[in-house]
């Protein structure tokens, strides 16, 4: 954004705040349109098992949905890539889920 | 309570001047305080930099500093929660439609337009989410890790849902009322992000179909065109881009209400972490809480000063008091409260620490009107919903 488009936002954003005091705000009208970032350059870390996880676990959401999570341990891993099938219905091979565990684990986890 | 827990680095933006993100922006990054606690600082679309949880659905937490530039949480710092990553990026308020169905006498489909029409109502609330400062949890629980700023309170303008139902007409033998929008998962398996409030709950005096917030458009990543504003209750309820209302003779037993959001049916609703088999009931009503806003933990105050300033909120009573200790706890003085925007919104407060130069630890502490206060440990659930211990910072008087 330019420094004068900034300044005409800023004069809108005044203007409307003090129209606001008085008179209720009605409701939108038109097309909003945003262009979200995606993954921005996230990865999982490599390691035994990283492509499994990558083509298994970036359908739905990013990388950093794991990578945030505290220090889990196997069994609570194995339950996250179980919840990941059963409930939100990841289309996860089962002979691929010790891979998965195993790589979780060890990358993101402990025993 | 928690005293020696890591500083908090307080958005100073550990600067990393880095290439350009997708958007334009240039990345920074905070860490929260707490393991794994590292987070980019990205400006989403109409959004100033937020700490990224997840960029894929959007999820971007509001550095703390804001809540001490203001009663209400600017637009484009509030905070963002998404569930499912299937979000329409480009939505048309002259088309959008909200189809109220099922248990009613004559089904509608309201248009922008339609609820312009009828009596608007303005209210101040805080919306926060049920996971607010999960990532303080011990021993920590998985799900989205939160610290304190996914929270925001905004002026909010909009239309009673029971207004939408009476013109409907609800019929007799009806039991919840389901509201859905247009977020949908990835895969058709992924259960549709629905909620449901009893019939009474919905039919409550605040609860608004809100178009406006601060006075202007929701941001898309907030819920344009229009979402569900249910004042006192946790934010899971609150759905955004609210496409449906359906009006139900049975309890939803959908995901979201029958197995996500729940909290143990137990005194305080807090278990042990080794406790299994208790029953729980749906998340509900938010608890009291308070917090400094204009030092963090680990901070200094200006040279001389000794001024606290915070907020605090609960889920719906309104603030009666707050009181700050600046030794740990052990003894405690009233804040001032200043200007009342309602019994739903942010109170903001502040004090004067009545200490000499040195190191303290600061705690604060607020009780609402129903007289429910903030109690000194954090109690433990698994889901890490509703923290609501009193909060205590180490600050230093210069
Ligand atoms: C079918 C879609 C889908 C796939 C594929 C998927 N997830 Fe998820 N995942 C979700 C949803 C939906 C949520 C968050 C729900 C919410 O917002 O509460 C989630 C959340 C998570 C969380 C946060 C903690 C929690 O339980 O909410 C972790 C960790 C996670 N996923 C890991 C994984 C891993 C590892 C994989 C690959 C094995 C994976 N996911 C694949 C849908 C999916």
């Amino acid at each position: 954004m330019t420094k004068q488009s900034l300044i005409v936002l800023g004069i809108v954003i005044a203007l409307s705040a003090s129209a606001f005091a008085a008179t209720k705000a009605t409701p939108p009208k038109g097309t909003a349109t945003i262009s979200l970032p995606g993954d921005a350059g996230m990865a999982f870390k490599p390691g035994p098992g990283a492509g499994v996880v990558q083509g298994q676990c970036l359908s739905c959401h990013s990388s950093a949905y794991v990578s945030t999570q505290p220090v889990l341990t196997k069994a609570q891993w194995t339950a996250e890539v179980t919840k990941m099938k059963a409930v939100y219905g990841a289309p996860i091979p089962d002979d691929q889920v010790p891979t998965i565990v195993d790589y979780l684990t060890t990358q993101y986890g402990k025993p | 309570m928690d005293l020696g827990r890591g500083r908090f680095l307080a958005a100073t933006g550990a600067a990393i001047a880095a290439g350009a993100i997708p958007g334009g922006a240039v990345a920074q990054s905070v860490k929260l305080p707490f393991a794994n606690g590292d987070r980019p600082l990205v400006a989403f679309p109409q959004k100033r930099p937020l700490i990224v949880l997840t960029p894929r659905p959007p999820q971007l937490e509001t550095p703390f500093a804001v809540f001490d530039q203001g009663v209400y949480t600017p637009n484009d710092a509030f905070y963002v929660r998404w569930h499912l990553a299937n979000i329409p990026q480009s939505v048309n308020a002259d088309t959008h439609r909200i189809a109220v169905t099922g248990l009613v006498n004559s089904a509608l489909s309201l248009s922008l337009a339609d609820l312009g029409a009828m009596p608007a109502v303005e209210l101040a609330a805080v919306n926060q989410c049920s996971g607010n400062s999960r990532g303080l949890f011990e021993p920590r629980v998985a799900g989205g890790e939160w610290s304190n700023g996914a929270m925001g309170n905004a002026l909010w303008t909009g239309v009673r849902l029971r207004d939408i139902l009476d013109r409907a007409g609800v019929k007799a033998g009806a039991k919840q009322v389901q509201f859905n929008g247009l977020e949908t998962g990835v895969f058709p398996a992924t259960p549709n992000f629905k909620k449901s409030l009893d019939l009474d709950v919905a039919r409550g005096d605040d609860v608004i179909v809100a178009y406006a917030m601060n006075g202007q458009p929701l941001p898309v990543l907030n819920g344009y065109p229009v979402r569900l504003i249910v004042p006192g209750w946790f934010a899971t309820y609150w759905v955004k881009m609210l496409s449906a209302i359906t009006v139900r003779d049975t309890v939803d037993d959908n995901f979201w209400m029958k197995t996500a959001y729940r909290i143990p049916d137990t005194p305080n609703n807090d278990v042990l972490p080794s406790q299994t088999g208790f029953p729980t009931i749906p998340i509900n009503r938010m608890r009291v809480r308070s917090f400094v806003t204009n030092v963090a933990d680990g901070g200094t105050l200006p040279e001389g000063s000794r001024a606290l300033r915070g907020i605090a909120f609960d889920g719906g009573s309104g603030i009666k008091g707050v009181e700050v200790s600046s030794d740990s706890g052990a003894t405690w003085r009233d804040a001032t409260l200043e200007a009342d925007y309602g019994k739903y919104s942010f109170r903001r407060w502040h004090a004067e620490l009545d200490v000499p130069r040195g190191t303290f630890v600061v705690a604060v502490r607020a009780t609402g009107n129903d007289g429910a206060t903030q109690r000194a440990t954090a109690g433990w659930n698994p889901s890490g919903y509703m923290r609501s211990a009193i909060e205590t910072y180490q600050v230093t008087v210069s």
